[in-house]
């Protein structure tokens, strides 16, 4: 087993114009695919990035570091948070992936966590 | 999380924040519950739902209110009206927009608990007699029963712009009338009547098979009822004298509801059945009883009201056990008192049938043809599939034919259509 993080991109305006019902509706589909994955031994954590917070650091040509506000730029996609799950592969971890609902309100980006076996 | 509902708690929450902040910030309520509602779906799915989701997002949009009162006194300072800038050494608090009440932050941190009686005050709010029908019933959907602005368009046939405009309108000319969110005891027999007005028209535009979407119609049937029997549980608290109409209303709207299983029929349950085709086995008897009850209860006043009369009429199609044992000598006695105090042509064409019922289909045609030319009921379907029925139970194939046809010709529904042409079918065999 491999751990996966399925980044979850989303426009932050996206949510807005729901109605309660809808986001009744909404939440329990998510909780359902947690629920899922949690009999399954393959939820493995998950996290909420904090809106509007995030910075972005770089170095500029003559190597300062730059800090810029962001990285939010209004109507673009973010990283709003992520799932940590266990997979046998690749496939599998976008397999599941496919069945979050995140895919009906933005993107869904799947990495390997890259472990270096120690001999 | 079975019993959570978001409807319910985000319209506790509207109303609660109503409540502390003042009628005039019932936008920033809105947003407030709005944005607790966004929080929880970014947050849940990640972290669990938490063991008392209402608490919790009833706190997170009070922290949110608070914020929201921040920006806007900040605003104010910032770039406040010029009037304010001018006069910068007087004290902060009377440079806020709300000049009267510069505590409200502190009253919102104080105060965290709803309160039974919130939804009861935002239903009269919303349902302010200053404002239009149409706005009473969008403001009451959307901040009373939690509807979205898509939802309350679907159910009315209307845009999502419309309503919006709607709600913007009707919040505005509270704000400017400064309406207060509480009652006093000589406030509620007015307001009451208009309340009363918007949840007969939810559940009618529930129960008619016209307009809107199926789900959501069911839904303004049961927010209807429900918030009738919320009126009835407060009972006198709210007038005394108001209340013998508060249980006709409910008493109208149970009997009306118990016979909606019976409604449709024949291939996945898409054709429109009549009363006389109607399976009684079918009718909801516990709804039946609520409504006999509340019948009973309504007789306690002296005043006679169309909700009382038309509960009356409802009362003798529930009681009959098939559809020939109907007194219809009381049902057109009860539609004799209806048209005096609701002299409208949609009432006259219901006496119209119970007259055909108890005289024949000669008188009943006769009634019909005296109110056809009524402009109002020239482009209603159920006029002419009347004159199409009644002129088929006397022989006249033709003018049935004509009936039917001309009510095909009017706007209304899928299973409406389907039951027009299934009896102009019947015309020709």
């Amino acid at each position: 087993m491999a751990q996966f993080t399925l980044m979850l991109r989303e426009d932050g305006k996206v949510f807005e114009k729901f109605s309660p019902a809808e986001f009744q509706a909404i939440i329990a589909r998510y909780g359902a695919w947690r629920d899922e994955l949690q009999r399954n031994g393959k939820f493995a954590g998950g996290h909420k990035l904090r809106d509007h917070e995030g910075r972005t650091m770089r170095r500029n040509g003559g190597g300062k570091v730059v800090v810029t506000d962001g990285p939010f730029t209004e109507g673009k996609e973010v990283i709003g948070g992520l799932f940590v799950i266990e997979a046998s592969s690749y496939d599998e971890a976008v397999a599941i992936g496919q069945g979050c609902p995140h895919l009906d309100y933005g993107s869904i980006e799947v990495r390997e966590v890259e472990v270096t076996r120690r001999p | 999380m079975t019993d959570l509902n978001f409807q319910r708690v985000s319209a506790q929450i509207v109303a609660t924040l109503t409540r502390i902040l003042g009628p005039r910030r019932l936008s920033l309520a809105e947003e407030a519950a709005q944005d607790a509602l966004v929080k929880a779906l970014q947050l849940w799915p990640h972290e669990g739902t938490p063991s008392n989701p209402s608490a919790w997002l009833t706190q997170v949009a009070k922290n949110r209110a608070l914020d929201l009162i921040r920006r806007e006194q900040r605003l104010v300072e910032i770039d406040g009206d010029p009037a304010a800038i001018a006069d910068q050494n007087r004290p902060l608090a009377s440079r806020l927009p709300d000049t009267r009440d510069p505590s409200a932050a502190a009253r919102l941190r104080g105060e965290a608990a709803p309160l039974a009686d919130d939804e009861l005050a935002m239903m009269f709010l919303a349902c302010h007699p200053m404002l239009s029908r149409e706005a009473r019933v969008a403001l009451t959907l959307k901040t009373v029963c939690g509807f979205g602005v898509r939802e309350i368009a679907r159910a009315f046939l209307s845009t999502e712009d419309a309503i919006a405009q709607r709600l913007v309108r009707a919040k505005r000319q509270l704000r400017d009338a400064d309406v207060a969110f509480e009652l006093t005891s000589a406030d509620y027999p007015a307001r009451l009547e208009s309340v009363l007005d918007v949840l007969y028209l939810l559940f009618n535009e529930g129960y008619a098979a016209h307009t809107g979407d199926d789900l959501v119609r069911a839904e303004l049937c049961r927010e209807a009822i429900r918030l009738g029997e919320l009126l009835a549980a407060a009972g006198p608290k709210i007038c005394a004298e108001g209340a013998p109409a508060v249980h006709a209303l409910l008493a109208l709207m149970h009997l009306q509801a118990a016979r909606l299983p019976a409604r449709v029929g024949g291939d996945d349950d898409q054709v429109l059945l009549r009363l006389a085709e109607q399976d009684r086995l079918l009718w909801d008897t516990a709804a039946i009883a609520s409504g006999l009850q509340h019948l009973d209860a309504a007789s306690a006043g002296d005043r006679l009201t169309v909700y009382h009369l038309e509960a009356g009429i409802a009362s003798c199609h529930a009681v009959a056990a098939r559809y020939q044992d109907t007194n219809w000598a009381d049902i057109v006695d009860l539609y004799d008192s209806l048209i005096a105090i609701k002299p409208t042509p949609i009432v006259a064409l219901n006496r119209a049938i119970a007259v055909s019922r108890l005289r024949g289909p000669r008188a009943g045609l006769a009634a019909v043809d005296a109110i056809a030319g009524d402009p109002l009921l020239a482009r209603y379907y159920l006029l002419h599939a009347t004159i199409g029925d009644l002129a088929l139970e006397c022989g006249d194939r033709d003018r049935a034919a004509d009936g039917f046809t001309a009510a095909l010709a009017c706007e209304c529904s899928e299973p409406e259509r389907r039951f027009l042409e299934r009896r102009l079918r019947a015309v020709a065999t």
